[in-house]
């Protein structure tokens, strides 16, 4: 492979894939490259990077606003909302500890794909954020859909469409998106020992209380000492994270305590440790474990989390923990990824679905990466592909 | 009747056919779920942008799923426009049939199906009006939060149409945020599903490109929706200020300092004595701007933010603050706001616009409102949600005067651009219906809007969903 596309504006990324278009020559799409573990391996010719689009265009915390150029770092971005007591309200995940990859993640990576963390329960995910776009299509046109006002339906939603398109849809160039204030307070209650089906009662009694639960997680016996210290009470840690003024954080957080109380021993954690503790959910510090360990990401109805755990357990060996109140099941399979038994368990719980973010190169070459759709729904989506990149050039095979 | 909006040309092939295509559909519907008598069409032939009407070719009433397909599956073979229809609220013509196109009204489909309050989710099927998810979970703790002015009459499915928001999505989003899945069916009559009671989905979002397309897309027949908490307790305050500029100065500061109420509704002079004289809910008459600033919490919490927010007040030099005092009140503050519309229109036609603007042009955008109104001689009565930006003046005028009309299609058409260019767009939540179709270039190239239909040909290749709608119809691909 020869040197990387690197263009410094719109309009030359724009020549780039109308020369590409034209040559028929399939690109890799990437931004920080740092996560690169999403996806089936893409047969491309040549990697066009959006890394050197960057710079934050306009923010305007007054209107909690902010439009960046895709490629810009999210250190970058970061700092300038914390400078202004501002967030990415829906806790974008670091894939560098999972994915071992290094480098910097870029805000377009981000939202390419749809990269959200613990708050998404109540704050929505990545693409709920997303409120602009500007992207090239794979005939080289540079088009924008959204807009950067908070309420926006003019036209079809292709804002959406990019979110969670994984760089197979064009090349996103420029992304405006919703910011919110940092909350000024937040605690955590821990309630200890809970099995996973005590804990998913609990969690959705929580979510069922007026006292705004914005992280809701169930930290199994096996992960629980990377989260929680063993100055606490022994067994699994059930954890649950209100945020907001400091006066309704201290309420909400008693009034949950009592109601834990009753059914495990419990505990507060101050703003400090919250904040490291949902750092660390985030970011799937357990399985950041430089192994090569299939690791999946299983996205399933709340209450249906514990129970695809347990009938795993019984056949295979299976490490995970859960977060967005069990909906959201992190699962490092111990020895084969187990890919056919896992996709039929979460048929028969329900429905949902697994993305396979981390294995060894036999096995992603193995197992599609994302669950395939049902064959209606991906006629409708490979249509979709066809309109927005005829001639096949972006990302080929990651998504399909 | 203002003629100004073209509507697609009526195939006349369809015409032609119009006794054998009621009589296809008699066959495929069952008794009672037919229309197609002229006298039974009528009250299809607008929606609340009532300045125009089409009678369609038939209506369509279908109860199943099933018979949604068959009906599309139809339609689709013999080329025949297809126009879905909720409750027939939209303000932006969303819903007005065409003189060749078959109605499918999902009136019929009004059950919920299932309520899951361990994963806060309702399923529930098109027809079902918002009110009645609320109510239907009410009374163990839950609502659903997008919340329309029509929220009593209009459907869940035509909220996903619109993607419809509301005085309370400044906190809770607006219906994408809160959708979960939909069954839909495409115009070829094929049933597809999209999300579920998971939080995300795999693939594409496709979900999120059905959200607010307006029925182009296909027909949604089911929807999974998003269950919320009901807060402790709510509690609207009204603020009143001697100008607009000073209430919108207000709203921007509170934004800005990084408390979010739950709601932040604004109301001009004329808004405030038209909803007043319908709602007698105590609102100030003796200012020129008022806003209604919901929080909700415990008591304590709704106590803190609203000493902030009572600060910030009187630093825009507020004149009036009002506390609602029961639950009583505070449900008048509310129904005096949601009437708006309906208590407007008691004392003239309106047209509403919709237009969404960056909070720092609001004072702005008003004051050039006033201006572009008093240059056509029209009168005009602001009520909107501020806290988003998402302004609906309501222009008033004559629907029997040819002349007043057309000054008002214009006016409206002046604001639009207005907002578009303060930076913002044409639609925050009624969608584009027919009513600002032909704007669209306004705020996109046709570039822009080319990959938008694009997207849409991947679903209705025929161009027989709702085509009259939301594309300009010059610029169209060639079929």
């Amino acid at each position: 492979m020869s040197m990387d596309f690197e263009p410094t504006s719109e309009m030359e990324a724009a020549d780039i894939i109308r020369q590409a278009a034209g040559a028929g020559m399939a690109l890799a799409i990437t931004g920080g490259g740092t996560r690169s573990g999403f996806g089936n391996r893409v047969r491309g010719e040549q990697v066009l990077t959006a890394r050197k689009l960057s710079g934050i265009v306009s923010y305007n915390p007054a209107e909690m606003t902010m439009s960046a150029k895709a490629g810009t770092p999210m250190v970058e971005i970061e700092a300038a909302l914390a400078g202004n007591r501002q967030m990415l309200a829906f806790e974008p995940m670091d894939h560098r500890g999972v994915m071992a990859t290094s480098g910097e993640p870029t805000i377009g990576g981000v939202f390419a794909a749809n990269v959200s963390g613990p708050r998404r329960i109540t704050a929505g995910a990545a693409r709920d954020h997303l409120l602009g776009i500007r992207f090239v299509n794979g005939s080289g046109e540079a088009i924008k859909s959204g807009g950067r006002v908070m309420k926006n339906v003019t036209g079809l939603d292709l804002v959406k469409l990019f979110c969670g398109s994984h760089g197979t849809l064009g090349l996103l160039t420029e992304v405006t998106f919703k910011v919110l204030p940092l909350p000024p307070a937040a605690a955590t209650i821990v309630a200890f020992g809970l099995d996973d089906a005590q804990a998913a009662a609990a969690m959705a009694h929580a979510l069922s209380m007026p006292v705004e639960v914005s992280g809701a997680a169930h930290l199994t016996e096996s992960v629980r000492y990377r989260f929680v210290g063993s100055s606490h009470p022994e067994g699994a840690a059930t954890v649950l994270r209100v945020e907001g003024l400091p006066a309704s954080v201290a309420v909400r957080a008693e009034k949950l305590k009592a109601a834990f109380a009753q059914v495990a021993p419990a505990t507060v954690l101050d703003h400090e440790a919250t904040e490291k503790l949902w750092r660390d959910i985030r970011d799937v510090k357990p399985y950041a474990d430089g192994t090569q360990k299939p690791l999946w990401r299983v996205s399933v109805a709340p209450t249906a989390g514990h129970q695809l755990v347990a009938a795993l357990r019984l056949q295979t060996g299976v490490d995970a923990f859960y977060d967005w109140q069990g909906g959201l099941v992190w699962l490092r399979m111990e020895a084969d990824a187990e890919a056919d038994v896992l996709r039929r368990f979460i048929k028969g719980l329900g429905g949902g679905h697994a993305t396979l973010v981390r294995a060894s190169d036999a096995v992603r070459a193995a197992i599609p990466a994302f669950e395939q759709e049902p064959a209606s729904v991906m006629a409708l989506s490979a249509r979709i592909k066809e309109k927005f990149d005829p001639k096949g050039i972006f990302n080929p095979g990651k998504m399909g | 009747m203002p003629e100004t909006i073209a509507f697609l040309e009526p195939k006349q092939s369809v015409l032609a056919r119009r006794h054998q295509i009621a009589e296809d559909l008699a066959d495929i519907l069952p008794a009672g779920c037919l229309i197609s008598e002229k006298r039974g069409l009528v009250p299809f032939e607008t929606d609340a942008f009532i300045a125009y009407r089409q009678v369609p070719l038939a209506v369509a009433l279908p109860e199943t799923t099933a018979q949604v397909a068959a009906v599309l599956k139809y339609c689709s073979r013999y080329g025949i426009p297809v126009v879905p229809r909720g409750a027939g609220t939209s303000l932006s013509g969303g819903a007005i049939p065409q003189s060749d196109a078959v109605v499918i009204g999902l009136s019929k489909m009004s059950r919920i199906l299932d309520i899951d309050f361990a994963n806060r989710s309702a399923t529930v099927q098109a027809g079902v009006t918002n009110i009645n998810i609320s109510e239907a979970v009410s009374a163990d703790g839950f609502f659903y939060a997008p919340d329309p002015s029509s929220q009593l009459a209009c459907t869940i499915g035509g909220n996903i149409g619109m993607n419809s928001g509301g005085a309370h999505c400044l906190k809770y989003g607006v219906t994408t945020n809160n959708l979960l899945g939909v069954k839909m069916v495409l115009f070829d009559g094929t049933v597809i599903e999209l999300g579920g009671k998971a939080l995300d989905a795999p693939g594409y979002d496709l979900l999120g490109l059905v959200c607010g397309s307006e029925g182009q897309l296909g027909i949604v027949t089911e929807a999974t929706v998003r269950l919320l908490a009901k807060p402790e307790g709510t509690r609207p305050v009204l603020f009143g200020f001697m100008s607009s500029e000073e209430a919108g100065s207000c709203v921007a500061e509170i934004i800005g300092s990084g408390i979010i109420p739950v709601a932040i509704e604004f109301m001009d002079k004329p808004a405030i004595g038209i909803c007043e004289a319908f709602a007698q809910a105590g609102y100030p008459m003796d200012v020129e701007a008022l806003l209604i600033i919901e929080v909700e919490g415990s008591e304590a919490e709704m106590e803190a933010m609203l000493a902030s927010i009572i600060d910030i007040a009187r630093r825009h030099g507020v004149k009036t603050i009002r506390e609602s005092q029961s639950a009583t009140e505070a449900a008048l503050i509310w129904k005096g706001r949601k009437s708006a519309f309906g208590a407007t229109g008691r004392i003239a036609d309106y047209i509403c616009m919709d237009g969404t603007v960056p909070l720092s042009q609001l004072s702005y955008v008003l004051k050039k409102t006033a201006e572009i109104i008093d240059g056509y001689g029209l009168r005009v009565a602001n009520v909107f949600h501020a806290g988003d930006g998402n302004m609906h003046p309501l222009i008033l005028y004559n629907i029997n005067d040819p002349e007043d009309a057309a000054r008002a299609e214009a006016a409206g058409n002046d604001i639009l651009r207005l907002c578009v260019d303060a930076g913002g767009c044409l639609t925050g939540e009624h969608g584009v219906g027919i009513e600002k179709r032909d704007l669209m270039l306004h705020q996109f190239t046709q570039i822009d809007l080319n990959q938008q239909m694009a997207a849409r040909a991947a679903f209705d290749p025929q161009w027989i969903m709702n085509p009259s709608k939301v594309f300009p119809l010059e610029g169209r691909p060639v079929a």
